[in-house]
């Protein structure tokens, strides 16, 4: 039951990207192009996306935090951290480096699979790699030295 | 570059589903909607017993363009400009940047703006700012 329920909170997180417009690169690429602003090619879109969503979330998660429990799990998995470390500001300087280069985030490269093109496959390939290598090095002994460890409930 | 429209409404509709899947991931599982995180545990070292329900959350985010297909059937323009070399470059830093920030769009933009996380905060400014100077970079520059 649960998996089924998991299954469609994703359906309508994919729902929502294609209708929101992101699952095309090219406008989250139009969106960072802050230098097409005097050009007029400047697409506005992706913030009325996160306004929309935050609007949502916010209002959502105040009511759904009030409760005593998640419905089908013992206790809410919020993140606690407040400190901001190295580590918050490399990691998605690197992420919007690549961002930027492609105009795919994990969601809408996950969702880009179902439209069958074969440039999504490869994007994703190459971000599941670097996935399973950012996980790897921050997992290693020998990196508590350098890496502060990651809230594993942030995400 | 490839010209898009500017949709307020359709984004505000469509922000609104991604927040409302947010609101019911958490009510349901009492879990962030990362989707960075969500797709990273689907590899070892596995920490939990949540595997598979978080393949079935990106079951869900694979097939939404199917269902859309077979309900009106067309998806809306999809757009892919990058070439297989700067594919593989941006989908590993996609993947390695979002991982190593514990977030990415969904984790730190949607949900963490939405607890107020100064966290989070940076976390999006920063990748926004990064996105905004890479792209800047590629079609201004040359």
């Amino acid at each position: 039951m649960t998996i089924l329920v998991q299954f469609a909170i994703g359906l309508i997180f994919g729902l929502g990207l294609i209708v929101s417009g992101m699952s095309n690169p090219a406008k989250v690429l139009n969106f960072l192009d802050v230098g097409g602003i005097p050009a007029g090619t400047w697409d506005a879109s992706l913030a009325f996306v996160m306004a929309g969503a935050v609007a949502v979330t916010f209002i959502g998660f105040n009511r759904v935090l009030k409760l005593a429990r998640p419905f089908f799990a013992d206790r809410f998995y919020v993140p606690t951290r407040n400190d901001i470390d190295l580590r918050i500001v490399v990691g998605p300087a690197i992420f919007g480096v690549g961002w930027g280069l492609v105009g795919f985030c994990p969601g809408p490269a996950l969702t880009a699979l179902g439209f069958g093109s074969a440039s999504a496959f490869i994007f994703v390939a190459a971000m599941c790699a670097g996935m399973v290598l950012a996980r790897y090095i921050a997992h290693l002994p020998s990196s508590t030295r350098f890496v502060t460890p990651a809230d594993p409930l942030e995400t | 570059m490839i010209a898009t429209p500017f949709t307020p409404i359709a984004s505000l509709l469509g922000g609104a589903l991604i927040g409302l899947s947010a609101v019911l991931l958490m009510w349901a599982t009492g879990r962030i909607a990362g989707v960075s995180g969500i797709a990273s545990r689907l590899f070892p070292p596995y920490e939990d017993r949540e595997f598979a329900g978080r393949l079935a959350f990106v079951a869900g985010l694979v097939t939404a363009p199917v269902l859309v297909r077979l309900a009106t059937g067309s998806l809306p323009a999809q757009t892919i400009e990058a070439g297989t070399s700067v594919l593989i470059v941006g989908g590993l830093l996609t993947g390695f940047g979002s991982v190593w920030g514990s977030g990415c769009t969904s984790g730190h933009g949607v949900c963490g703006l939405s607890r107020l996380s100064m966290r989070s905060l940076v976390a999006t400014i920063t990748f926004m700012a990064a996105g905004m100077a890479t792209v800047f970079v590629m079609r201004h520059w040359s």
